[in-house]
């Protein structure tokens, strides 16, 4: 075990396992976060905490872990190159660590001018490739990126996140590699919609035995609204929506049913494919809409660890 | 190659002036005057501008290359006009107007915002190509830099937002990350990008750096 979370032991016993987000507020209440925190509890093995997502400021990452950590969830710290130098990201590793936060997720980060602050001065010091080797070497090595010493241990559960539609398409499975060799444990993608085009490239996954190198975990987005299908579609960098569900999405006498029938059959293929270890819902702003997801894709009861 | 320049807007410009009833003008003829930010017609565009508000214009002139140390010589040869204005507006690049600061006791206004050392490739429309980082890495990127094209700076790209070859933060940006695979792809030179990138040294960046001493 390298950091002894939930997550890394479901995912090592080999279980399929399941993670969804939290959206921390914009604002001081802790409620918020504890809120998610109990409805989700029961459904999954561990939950992410977004790092002001989409550049918009929220409350920080390792509080919002701090609040799950305290109801006994297992919580996932999102991370981002954009708003945090390597002095920054390495002292912050350190906090999270003590307050018993053991699986971080490194991203680049939405670019800031998508966000509330768009005249802000991105950060960008390390990339997330350099930030996952980084937090590799802090566990591994007990080393700072300068190659002095750490006090005590530095348990961490690695993960990252990877678009299988970003393009060029094929270079994508050699970008998964180098995050598996700078020592991501898990990989979170981003949200499935296109099975077919997932199931490909997958398969490129595992010709390379990617999947027995790091745990994938598809990502889920459960489309509450038609509008929100077309938005993602046209407007979500990395986000690929195909026609076929917008048009679903138009005809549906009832949006939020059709949204959860087609997670639910996404869930279902993505089950199918050989070499993915989980799925990981992202549900903004939605996430009452879990449960049902978790309960009717069978997904219960969660493993005990 | 070049130093792009842009005007402020007016409103700006009117602004820094709000206090300052005589105004010497000074263009160049080098870089501005390329960019039609600070030659001869926009000076005297600026001129009739200002006189339009209500301020007098003490005099003007283009100096061939305002960032040149022959700028103290230049400023002598109308050295009264200078002396009779309350403040000189500089329409040349952030290196012009500090190099008059630098030979004239006044204060001293920009008219321009200095956007890079650039590449100009149709009027109008420049391209980033390097920002002079200090330590250059296009040896890993198969001479294309990723720190002056790609937003986030990125070593290992790409991020996941690339899509059809542009950059997720801007249809009209080509993905820096993706020009970089296309090319070591047609070179054959794919594996060249296995290595992971090391943590780049911005010390000797002027984003991480003191400036030299001079
Ligand atoms: S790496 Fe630095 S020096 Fe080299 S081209 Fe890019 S910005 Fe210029
Ligand atoms: S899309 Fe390409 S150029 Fe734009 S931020 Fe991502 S990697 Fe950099």
């Amino acid at each position: 075990m390298k950091a002894g979370t939930s997550l890394e032991k479901v995912l090592e016993s080999g279980k399929f396992a399941v993670t969804a987000e939290v959206g921390p507020p914009r604002g001081t209440a802790a409620s918020v976060i504890q809120r998610k925190g109990e409805l989700l509890r029961p459904y999954c093995d561990a939950l992410n905490v977004t790092d002001n997502q989409t550049a918009i400021v929220r409350m920080s990452s390792v509080s919002g872990c701090v609040l799950l950590k305290q109801l006994g969830v297992d919580p996932v710290m999102q991370m981002v190159c954009r708003d945090r130098n390597r002095i920054a990201i390495q002292s912050d590793i350190l906090g999270a660590v003590a307050l018993g936060i053991g699986n971080i997720l490194c991203l680049s980060g939405d670019y800031q001018s998508f966000g509330d602050h768009p005249t802000a001065k991105g950060v960008f010091d390390l990339d997330s490739i350099q930030l996952i080797q980084l937090l590799s070497q802090m566990r591994d090595e007990k080393k700072f990126l300068s190659g002095e010493n750490i006090s005590g241990e530095v348990p961490l559960f690695i993960g990252a996140a990877e678009n299988p539609y970003a393009d060029p398409f094929e270079y994508r499975v050699l970008r998964l590699a180098k995050k598996v060799k700078a020592g991501a444990d898990f990989i979170q993608t981003q949200a499935i919609f296109d099975v077919g085009k997932f199931a490909k490239w997958m398969e490129m996954v595992t010709e390379r035995g990617l999947d027995k190198e790091v745990h994938i975990l598809a990502g889920i987005i459960p489309i509450r609204a038609v509008g929100m299908a077309r938005y993602m579609r046209d407007k979500v960098p990395g986000v690929s929506v195909p026609d076929g569900i917008v048009t679903r999405m138009e005809d549906a006498k009832e949006a939020r049913e059709e949204g959860l029938k087609i997670s639910l059959e996404i869930i279902e293929q993505i089950m199918d494919i050989p070499g993915v270890h989980g799925i990981h819902i992202m549900a903004v702003n939605w996430e009452d809409i879990v449960p049902a997801i978790v309960e009717k894709a069978g997904l219960l009861p969660r493993p005990l660890i | 190659m070049k130093t792009i320049t842009q005007q402020k807007p007016f409103e700006e410009i009117i602004q820094f002036l709000e206090r300052e009833q005589r105004v010497y003008l000074i263009g160049c003829g080098t870089c501005a005057t390329m960019c039609q930010t600070g030659g001869k017609p926009e000076v005297l565009e600026m001129k009739g501008k200002l006189e339009e508000i209500g301020k007098e214009v003490t005099g003007w002139m283009v100096i061939s290359t305002a960032c040149d140390s022959l700028t103290r010589e230049a400023l002598e040869e109308d050295i009264e006009a200078v002396q009779r204005a309350d403040a000189i507006l500089v329409m040349a690049c952030a290196f012009g107007v500090q190099t008059v600061a630098q030979y004239v006791e006044k204060l001293v206004y920009p008219a321009l915002n200095t956007l890079l050392l650039g590449h100009e490739d149709s009027p109008g429309h420049f391209s980033r190509i390097c920002i002079q980082c200090a330590d250059c890495v296009l040896a890993q990127t198969g001479g294309i830099c990723p720190i002056a094209r790609c937003p986030k700076n990125l070593l290992n790209g790409p991020c996941g937002g690339s899509e059809g070859g542009k950059c997720e933060i801007n249809p009209d940006l080509p993905c820096a990350w993706h020009l970089i695979i296309e090319r070591l792809t047609k070179l054959g030179k794919l594996d060249k990008l296995e290595a992971i990138v090391p943590p780049k040294d911005w010390s000797v960046s002027f984003t991480g750096s003191p400036p030299p001493p001079r």
